[in-house]
């Protein structure tokens, strides 16, 4: 076999490599939530952020508007910090603004919740999130229950 | 009985010494490979009978991996009603696990066996000592270019086998079983991590084709120079090879993907 031949044969070999490395990053993998694009940070204090991890998505109204970028634990006020950052694009989240993290379906994956307020000033790059609710943790909702029916009981 | 330790003792020994052997050979080759660079075309040569020759088995095997995969996740998951899961499960158990070390395994076989037959042809038939002796240095001009093509290769490898069977995947999920295109591919695009897991995937395979073509170059070099001793140098070739990439592969998904 020529070498020429060979060389053509090898270019297709390392370029059908590359173009099934770019087929399943760009089709199959979330590499599109890495795409740059503006965005500002905002901070929220929750007691108890269950299985929140870094990268789960922040959403308003069900669509997703960012991502968790940091998870910290303040010794201090012994809340947890998250850190998020928010797609410059939606920038008109009024003050009380209202933080929670949710369950998506019954057993999914948690995320942050953003209930928008009714202050007329908005959020912006480093600003804190007053209004925030924990995550549900499965044991004390049971014990919660456990106790009503021990005081229905009586 | 005490014949019995010292056979015991000298087999243990005879295993380091070979050990110690092989890591300076692996040595030597890797001071050989900048000198490669120099001539380009040892290496594109090495690429063709390395990886262009390989290309078939592992698309086939790709394609079919992935066409089981997706029929076996089904039948598990439609009990749950949870067979829209599919596409994601074939994905990461592709990117993660599969396609490395699938991919080693027939490479070490093919590849693998191929280079330790050549280079041992070549002892036996006394062309590397004949390079010697013209001033060529053998590591230079027969190894290195063979262990390099092996290392390069075996990501690409891996790569077409994981992009070929979400292929089969999908033909089979949605084609076949009729199961609904969207969430085949936007769960994946959800779930599946560029770096966890996409990328962790393509250090494996570079780990497992530094191995491979390791086991595969060494064995050749240092086997019993008859037409017996290549036969076993072959053997253990793939062998080792196997077991080595079976190995590391426990070491690296517990160390990359323990939470």
């Amino acid at each position: 076999m020529t070498s020429r031949k060979i060389e053509i044969l090898v270019g297709l070999f390392v370029a059908g490599a590359i173009a099934a490395f770019f087929m399943l990053a760009l089709k199959v993998s979330n590499m599109s939530s890495y795409s740059g694009g503006e965005s500002y940070s905002l901070t929220a204090n929750f007691d108890n952020i269950g299985g929140l991890k870094v990268r789960s998505p922040v959403s308003a109204g069900g669509v997703t508007i960012g991502r968790v970028t940091d998870i910290e634990y303040n010794n201090e006020t012994y809340e947890a910090v998250i850190r998020m950052k928010i797609d410059a694009q939606y920038d008109r989240f009024p003050v009380d603004t209202a933080a929670s993290i949710l369950t998506s379906g019954l057993l999914g994956e948690q995320y942050v919740g953003f209930e928008p307020g009714a202050e007329e000033e908005y959020l912006k790059d480093g600003d804190v999130i007053d209004l925030t609710q924990s995550a549900l943790v499965l044991e004390q909702i049971i014990g919660q229950f456990l106790y009503s029916q021990g005081d229905s009981k009586e | 009985m005490i014949d019995r330790i010292a056979h015991l003792g000298a087999v243990t020994l005879a295993a380091f010494n070979r050990l110690g052997r092989a890591s300076v050979f692996f040595m030597v080759v890797l001071l050989n490979v900048p000198g490669l660079f120099r001539r380009p075309a040892l290496i594109i040569k090495q690429l063709y009978s390395v990886g262009v020759q390989t290309l078939v088995i592992i698309i086939v095997a790709g394609l079919f991996v992935g066409m089981v995969m997706a029929l076996q996740s089904y039948y598990g998951l439609v009990d749950f009603g949870a067979e829209d899961s599919v596409g994601v499960m074939v994905v990461l158990s592709l990117l993660r696990e599969l396609g490395p070390v699938v991919t080693a395994l027939l490479f070490a076989g093919r590849a693998g066996s191929a280079l330790t037959a050549e280079i041992g042809l070549m002892k036996a038939t006394e062309q590397l000592s004949g390079m010697e002796m013209m001033a060529v240095n053998p590591m230079q001009r027969v190894v290195a270019p063979r262990f390099l093509a092996g290392v390069i290769s075996m990501p690409l490898l891996a790569t077409i086998f994981s992009a070929v069977g979400v292929l089969g995947a999908y033909l089979v999920a949605v084609q076949m079983l009729g199961l609904d295109y969207g969430p085949f591919w936007s769960q994946p695009q959800a779930k599946v991590d560029l770096y966890d897991d996409l990328y962790n995937g393509i250090i494996k395979s570079l780990v497992f084709g530094v191995v491979a073509a390791w086991i595969a170059v060494f064995e050749g070099y240092d086997c019993v120079p008859t037409s017996e001793g290549l036969g076993q140098a072959t053997t253990r070739t793939v062998v080792y090879s196997s077991l080595a990439v079976l190995f590391l592969d426990f070491i690296l998904t517990a160390l990359m993907f323990s939470k």
